[in-house]
């Protein structure tokens, strides 16, 4: 049985609004989970309500500073504290902040852009007429950007 | 005016077998606040996925904990297979169903033998480790192994069960039903047991849903939420009711995992009873090009595998959120304002997995 998951791209700049919008509707915030991309982070914030799957997607470049939704959801302080200490991405006004705390690991920030090598994807067989193949990774990276 | 304290709570501690810490502040007996720190044995499973091959990875994912070892390597193939759309045979999504039953059964009885040494009363902690055994027996019987069960994979699972065993593992469950309400009335009815559990690390509805509460934890505070309600693996043909409770304090959670217990029985009987025949895998081509959040109830409440793969057969993201994570902030709350001798028992009637917050 496969569920319905919706993944909406929205702007930093409108993200607290947006969240604070499912907080009215009476969704519950599932989890922050954030993915190093090759230049960026993809952070994604994932609600319920009545098991309606949503996903919230904002990308970050990688000195780029993200606001907290600690204050719209008490829970998520954990969910950003984890993603400052494994990810290395600053979180502004977190409710609980443990500035770096709250994980210990012998190398910093682990998952950040500079410690994480990603896998290629598969190499696509050249075209007849000597083109580069067109990869997913460089397809879907940081929308907006491209250009 | 009371004097402030600040007591040390773990990493080591008798009531907690695996590492976790709270720096208790305390002003005389009472509790005002708890700071939780973690970490002290991550493994950095995650990102394994970028150095092992996705088929290969299902042995890492069922070493994530070893009470809900199934279930996370469940969860990670679903993912894989939803990417895919892999096609899992009906047999396969009953297996799986009747192993994560058994899971759930075991890490529960188990549960309920650590809540009872918590609270002093060793001889039910004793008993309850050994009806968890008839279970394990089970598991070895049925996979080769106790405890890793490394049965599940993309595309299936490695082992059958015949109608005989299959026959046999339900009329050893209904011996096993019998134990099992001697041990709950104990649990129920004690006087020392209630006394002990009652009205202490109260949590309500509200703060339940706003804290992000899952499991048994969310149950107890009246909140049906239950993942297997999704009808993943073979739950669509299954009566899953979740199991709720409304006091919302640690006898409550107690109750909700006493239930379930029974609930995980009946499940059993039901999927051995429509366990059809056919093959129990299929083979799998390519490699996962897309991303998908499995979501799976674990003993402990909602766990989510996030895979994320680009073609390639070494993907690229794999995370992991385990409840015990998600009722971390739940857990600070309760903690505040409750007495220093309840503590042990407030933190275990979450049932913390720390093995699986330190994937």
């Amino acid at each position: 049985m496969s569920e319905l998951q919706d993944i909406v791209h929205v702007e930093k700049r409108d993200l607290v609004g947006i969240v604070a919008q499912f907080f009215a509707e009476g969704y519950r915030l599932v989890q922050v989970g954030c993915s190093t991309l090759p230049s960026a982070y993809e952070l994604t914030y994932s609600f319920d309500r009545e098991y309606r799957f949503k996903n919230l997607r904002t990308t970050l470049a990688a000195d780029e500073e993200v606001p907290s939704i600690s204050v719209i959801y008490p829970n998520a302080f954990l969910y950003e504290n984890e993603i400052h200490d494994l990810f290395g991405v600053v979180i502004t006004h977190i409710a609980v902040d443990y500035r770096g705390t709250l994980y210990r690991t012998a190398l910093s920030t682990p998952f950040s852009i500079s410690n994480v090598k990603l896998p290629e994807p598969p190499k696509q067989k050249v075209t007849a007429s000597g083109e580069k193949p067109v990869t997913v990774r460089e397809q879907s990276e940081v929308p907006g950007k491209q250009e | 005016m009371a004097h402030k304290n600040i007591i040390p709570f773990g990493p080591q501690h008798p009531v907690l077998p695996e590492p976790i810490h709270f720096d208790l502040v305390t002003e005389d007996e009472k509790v005002i606040d708890a700071i939780p720190s973690i970490s002290y044995v991550h493994r950095g499973l995650e990102r394994l996925i970028e150095k092992r091959d996705f088929l290969d990875f299902t042995y890492v994912a069922d070493r994530i904990c070893g009470l809900c070892s199934f279930m996370h390597c469940m969860g990670y193939c679903q993912a894989v297979e939803k990417i895919m759309g892999i096609e899992v045979p009906e047999r396969a999504l009953f297996l799986r169903s009747i192993w994560a039953e058994l899971s759930r059964l075991h890490s529960h009885i188990f549960w309920l033998g650590v809540a009872a040494d918590a609270f002093g009363f060793e001889s039910l902690f004793m008993q309850a480790l050994r009806l968890r055994e008839s279970v394990l027996n089970i598991f070895e019987e049925t996979t080769g192994a106790r405890v890793i069960l490394g049965v599940c994979k993309v595309g299936g699972v490695r082992r059958d069960i015949d109608a005989d065993s299959l026959k046999g593992i339900v009329n050893r469950l209904d011996t096993l039903k019998v134990s099992l309400e001697e041990l709950s009335n104990v649990f129920i009815n004690d006087y020392s047991v209630r006394h002990r559990l009652s009205g202490v690390g109260f949590i309500s509805r509200e703060d339940a849903y706003t804290l992000g509460c899952v499991g048994p934890m969310a149950r107890a505070s009246g909140l049906s939420i239950d993942m297997r309600t999704l009808g993943y693996a073979a739950y669509k043909y299954l009566d899953v009711e979740p199991v709720v409770e409304s006091a919302g304090d640690c006898y409550a959670r107690c109750l909700v995992r006493i239930r379930e217990n029974f609930q995980s029985i009946d499940l059993i009987r039901q999927a051995a009873g429509k366990l059809p025949e056919g093959s129990i895998d299929v083979k799998v081509m390519g490699a996962p090009n897309g991303e998908y959040y499995s979501r799976v109830e674990q003993p402990r409440g909602e766990v989510i595998h996030y895979v994320k793969g680009n073609g390639a057969k070494f993907l690229q993201r794999f995370r992991v959120r385990v409840p015990t994570f998600s009722n971390i902030p739940a857990m600070i709350k309760v903690l505040k304002g409750s007495e220093v001798a309840d503590v042990p028992n407030i933190i275990l009637t979450l049932d913390p997995c720390i093995s699986c917050t330190e994937r």
